[in-house]
């Protein structure tokens, strides 16, 4: 059994206290020790994008971060990106323009997608197809999944 | 997988030197590497796992005196954002461009990328290209020390780095290249992002009056660690860039690659690829 890790952190805005083992990805906590399950596991590689969590305002894949890595962060999940403003017009945008099929890859692509408008709230088309390259999608063939990004950030316009 | 007692979390590189002395500890940045190497039981943890993240001063750029000082724990975005970088080390910056993707550019870190030494690691080659030094961290008797290692001396082989396991890379260090210097880095996969590099190059060079002078090529994926190109280097320094140059530079290359057959191509095809792929970087060099 390898050692155990108290660690304090902001999780979607809450002061959080958590004990986590020194192995455990952030992803494993998040699922399995918050109990939170819109982050999803698709490959545990880095691959997919499927586990994207924003760490202190920037995305990472959430199955190669230590979960004791995010003592002292805030971090912020599809969650509480759902509750903020921001998450409800992308998850709209997401539903209007048909973007979401069998659904498991969209909070990976909905946390990054918000990281991208962050930092880049007028986006081109090529600027979020950069973005998003570490996101996979077996369903949409990504079409509708850029044009609901694009039309969020041509709505900030 | 071996079992972690001891999980640390320092401030400052004084209390990382201390606990790298103490012995028996595996660094952690940002997890990139060690996180799956851990799952696949390609990596056996030492008993304290030290995550350098928080330790002070160890992220970020700074130009002093015409020396750029890149610190262990600067993200490749962090680089791939930086002005400076994108507009003096273009093939450092091309480098990032072309690195996993957002996410692990995000995390990943310079340090963890050196240390990492894969034959294909992106920012080595542009890294090797601009003669970066790696500066070592210790404590030996109880006052902070430094070492600084030409990056070329660093590779012994794949994983594998002249780090004493008390050291920690503090930093990596750049003479900035001099006016006139021109620099590109290429990398070829099989699609754009995500992707370990079947073959990269890097190139840099004073280009001035149609000539070439303080040439610098390295090579990636196509021997155990990046490497510089002598033959190739040799065979430009000094000439102008004409056709009969790009050949005879392009025939030398045959002399410094020496890559394997794995899964994700052949020798001959890297051999191939090598030398096509030089043709047209200096050829594009030589348009401008
Ligand atoms: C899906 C995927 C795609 C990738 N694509 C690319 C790519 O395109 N190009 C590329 O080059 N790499 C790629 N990588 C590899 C990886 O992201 C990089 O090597 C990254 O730079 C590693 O940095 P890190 O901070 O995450 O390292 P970590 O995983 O934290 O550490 C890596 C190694 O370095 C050691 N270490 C780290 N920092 C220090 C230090 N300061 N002093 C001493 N030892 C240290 C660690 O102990 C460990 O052995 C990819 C990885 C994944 C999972
Ligand atoms: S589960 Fe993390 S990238 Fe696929
Ligand atoms: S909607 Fe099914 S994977 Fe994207």
């Amino acid at each position: 059994m390898s050692a155990m890790v108290d660690i304090t952190f902001k999780l979607n805005g809450i002061n959080r206290k958590t004990r986590v083992s020194a192995t455990m990805s952030a992803l494993d906590m998040v699922r399995d020790v918050l109990g939170l399950t819109g982050t999803k596991y698709g490959c545990g590689e880095g691959e997919c994008g499927a586990c994207t969590i924003s760490v202190d305002g920037i995305t990472l894949n959430s199955c190669l971060m230590f979960a004791a890595d995010c003592d002292g962060r805030d971090v912020m999940t599809i969650e509480g990106l759902a509750a903020d403003r921001k998450g409800e017009a992308l998850r709209d945008s997401f539903v209007e323009h048909g973007a979401v099929q069998c659904g498991f890859c969209t909070p990976g692509f909905v946390m990054q997608a918000h990281h991208v408008l962050e930092k880049n709230p007028d986006a081109s088309e090529a600027e979020i197809q950069r973005g998003i390259e570490g996101n996979l999608c077996r369903c949409t063939g990504y079409r509708k999944i850029v044009d609901a990004i694009a039309g969020v950030a041509a709505a900030a316009k | 997988m071996s079992t972690i007692q001891h999980y640390a979390a320092p401030r400052s590189l004084e209390e990382a030197a201390d606990l790298l002395r103490q012995g028996n500890v595996t660094v952690l940045a940002g997890g990139t590497d060690l996180m799956p190497q851990s799952k696949a039981g390609k990596l056996k943890f030492q008993p304290v796992l030290m995550n350098i993240r928080n330790v002070e001063g160890l992220r970020g750029l700074t130009e002093t005196g015409g020396v750029l000082r890149i610190g262990a724990t600067t993200t490749i975005t962090d680089l791939y954002d930086s002005d400076l970088v994108k507009s003096r080390l273009a093939a450092l910056w091309q480098a990032c461009d072309h690195f996993a993707s957002d996410q692990i550019r995000n995390a990943g870190t310079i340090g963890g990328n050196i240390c990492n030494a894969s034959p294909a690691g992106d920012t080595l080659v542009p890294l090797l290209v601009l003669n970066a030094r790696v500066v070592l961290a210790a404590k030996p008797n109880g006052a902070l020390t430094q070492r600084v290692v030409p990056l070329r001396e660093f590779f012994v082989g794949p994983g594998k780095v002249r780090r004493e396991p008390s050291e920690l890379v503090a930093a990596v260090e750049i003479d900035m290249p001099p006016p006139g210097f021109v620099s590109a880095f290429f990398k070829f996969g099989t699609r754009p992002a995500l992707d370990i590099s079947t073959i990269s190059i890097g190139f840099g060079a004073v280009y001035e009056g149609g000539k070439l002078r303080d040439v610098r090529v390295a090579f990636g994926a196509v021997a155990p660690t990046p490497i510089r190109a002598p033959h190739v280097e040799a065979a430009l320094e000094g000439k102008p860039l004409n056709e009969e140059t790009i050949v005879a530079a392009c025939d030398a290359a045959g002399q410094d690659a020496r890559p394997i057959s794995d899964v994700r191509a052949s020798d001959w095809y890297r051999r191939e690829m090598v030398r096509n792929m030089l043709e047209r970087m200096l050829n594009n060099v030589r348009n401008g």
